[in-house]
């Protein structure tokens, strides 16, 4: 029984194996260049160039350039959440799952958005209260600034860097499947376009960018989702026996299946992704963008609507995709499988319910797609750089706002130059496991120093930075010791450390790290931090004080 | 940071109750989710048949079909009521409680 339990647990923790999987791996075959699919994605690019060319001249300080001076509204930040969180390897590797196994798709897809709830009820509202452009101000509200804010930087910046190299070199895979394009040309491409996006336009540009693409990703996959059931005259029941009846799995479509490995690696990856999600520095950076925590609560109710919205379509396309792709030999080759592999369900399911002009705009709402989550997370290492390191570590809170802006452009083109090279350079390694150790970093360093900095008083600076980089350094030593880096990519025959995902040992370390060092923590600065978690403690339960949204 | 506010407003027993209901709705609301969530992978761990049985032996929709779209809306219901109440009347309360103390 308990084992059947592990099992099941497990299913939830391959999900980001699935997703990263989604991000399209190995080699894929390059198809033959896609007019339609390119002038769409031209038509993108110039629409959104230009909304950025607007932003641009509405930018006029750090905050406008950091968080559209707090102007977004709650319904548009979620929409903008949801375009930031909805990525394309989701997208393709949901419906692709649920394609192959059905059922399974659906419990997958649950596990991604039981979070956001929880963000809502203990994080969304403290967060907008207490903080200004990232979450590094609210982890050092109360703490001191160099240590607290250097600790926020490198998680930040480690976990961007991390999930930028998994959907650039997505990007260039997937832009070589759909467009024909070179993996290299694609790879710039998406490099120097979120350059533009983040460098003229910042968080406007980069949040209307999100918002225009959640618009054509919902109304696309809706479209798709209503061709599938006007297929089936709107009835699920025909739906769900017509694909038994071609389904090589048959009826077991309809029930739990199972695809695990072991049951830690699984739990392990379960929790690093529901507080992975609280810890992503660019998701929290955009509770800043809106006014109050008024509208903070809305956008997550919001996107929590969107993002749900999006999984029911993803169901309904994959079984579609059984129905309508599976049976069409058109879509597969000699062996029977499908052209381009799984992933591309959803891709030949557009062709066959709108044809190639279809299949055009689904491929550039793909592309769109990634565009709208490098930019998010390129503006938040960039704010880590600039806002953190920058002007409140090294200038100790005396830079001007000019030279704070300056140093952020300079780390957004540097982020855009390594983005591509990494790009380049991981092009044909494994890169499976980055978001999954994007998220459990986010997990074991960002998420318990920023919750125990809100939730307990006798937090110390002493235990936010042991605890926190002891997080950090365990997520990312264990994920080399382990199974995929040091077994699949340095060739070892066997891991040191057996399981896939580091997330529930290193979130147990962080947290035990910083009590320990926190409670026997007896300096006189300590209990200084400790009397300031009063003032800091009503701020963030009524806003006093909070920074509000920029007049213009 | 004035401190005499942040302590007027800290001793101030209705900043106290705001505190107080707001929190314990947080928790509760964060337990319901968790929960749900968890009684969903139990009953896939100890009861797969039961999710991959037919609700209408006639038609071939399981109860795991009813059972997953509802923890996606429950999801979204729930961030809807929390919403509601705290942008109602917890925000109501607050604000009454910073004009109070700001006079």
């Amino acid at each position: 029984m308990i084992a059947r339990l592990l099992t099941t647990l497990g299913l939830m923790a391959v999900a980001p194996a699935l997703w990263a999987a989604g991000a399209l791996e190995g080699d894929v075959q390059r198809q033959p260049l896609n007019i339609s699919a390119i002038l769409m994605f031209v038509a993108f690019v110039g629409a959104t160039l230009y909304i950025t060319y607007w932003a641009s001249k509405r930018n006029t300080s750090a905050a406008d350039y950091y968080t559209a001076g707090g102007s977004i509204t709650g319904f548009q930040n979620g929409l903008a959440i949801a375009g930031d969180y909805m990525s394309a390897a989701s997208f393709l590797g949901i419906s692709a799952l649920v394609f192959t196994s059905g059922y399974d798709g659906l419990i997958y897809s649950i596990g991604f958005l039981v979070g956001w709830p929880v963000i809502l009820f203990l994080i969304a509202e403290r967060l907008r209260n207490l903080g200004k452009f990232t979450f590094a101000d609210v982890a050092s509200y109360r703490l001191k600034q160099k240590e607290i804010r250097t600790l926020s930087a490198c998680g930040s910046l480690v976990v961007v860097a991390f999930y930028l190299i998994a959907q650039m070199v997505g990007a260039g895979k997937l832009i070589e499947l759909l467009f024909g394009l070179n993996y290299h040309v694609a790879v710039v491409l998406v490099g120097i376009l979120m350059v533009c996006y983040v460098l003229f336009g910042g968080m406007l540009a980069t949040t209307w960018v999100q918002i225009i693409k959640a618009v054509l990703l919902l109304s696309g996959a809706s479209f798709m989702a209503l061709m599938v059931m006007k297929h089936v005259n709107f009835d699920f029941a025909t739906l769900f026996s017509e694909a038994i009846k071609v389904h090589p799995k048959g009826e077991a479509i309809m029930s739990p299946g199972g695809l695990v490995k072991d049951p830690i690696s699984a739990i392990s990856l379960g929790l690093a992704l529901m507080f992975g999600t609280a810890g992503l520095p660019h998701i929290l950076m955009r509770f800043f963008t809106v006014s109050d925590a008024k509208e903070a609560r809305k956008s997550v109710f919001y996107a929590t609507g969107f993002i749900g919205y999006f999984y029911i379509l993803t169901f309904i396309i994959g079984f579609g995709a059984i129905l309508l792709v599976s049976t069409n030999p058109a879509f597969k080759d000699g062996t029977g499988a499908l052209l381009g592999g799984n992933n591309m369900a959803a891709i030949h399911l557009a062709n066959a319910v709108g044809g190639s002009l279809f299949l055009g705009f689904i491929s550039a709402v793909a592309f769109a797609t990634i565009l709208a989550v490098v930019s998010g997370l390129t503006l938040a290492g960039a704010s880590a750089v600039s806002h953190d390191l920058y002007a409140s570590v090294f200038k100790k809170g005396k830079a001007n706002d000019k030279d704070e802006l300056r140093v952020s452009k300079i780390t957004t083109v540097c982020l855009g130059v390594l983005a591509i090279g990494l790009g380049i350079l991981f092009e044909k390694q494994n890169i499976a496991f980055m978001v999954g150790l994007a998220f459990s970093i986010a997990a074991s360093c960002n998420f318990p120093v920023l919750f125990l900095s809100m939730y307990w008083k006798k937090l110390t600076t002493r235990g936010a930075l042991i605890g926190g980089s002891l997080g950090l350094i365990t997520a990312v030593g264990l994920m080399i010791l382990g199974p995929t880096v040091w077994v699949q990519v340095l060739g070892n025959a066997q891991a040191v450390f057996p399981y896939e995902y580091p997330a529930l040992f290193s979130m147990a370390i962080a947290f035990a790290g910083i009590w320990f060092f926190s409670i026997t923590d007896t300096s006189a600065s300590a209990a200084e931090e400790r009397a300031r978690f009063l003032p800091q403690f009503v701020r963030s339960q009524t806003g006093l004080g909070a920074s509000g949204a920029v007049a213009h | 940071m004035n401190d005499p506010i942040y302590e007027r407003i800290q001793a101030n027993p209705r900043f106290q109750e705001l505190v107080a209901k707001r929190e314990r709705f947080a928790w509760l609301l964060s337990i319901i989710m968790l929960g749900l969530y968890l009684a969903f992978i139990i009953l896939i761990a100890f009861e797969p048949q039961l999710l991959g049985t037919r609700i209408n032996p006639d038609s071939p929709t399981t109860w795991g079909i009813p059972l997953g779209v509802g923890l996606i809306l429950s999801a979204f219901v729930l961030t809807g009521i929390y919403v509601k109440r705290a942008n109602g009347e917890f925000d109501a309360l607050n604000k009454s409680i910073l004009e109070e103390v700001q006079q």
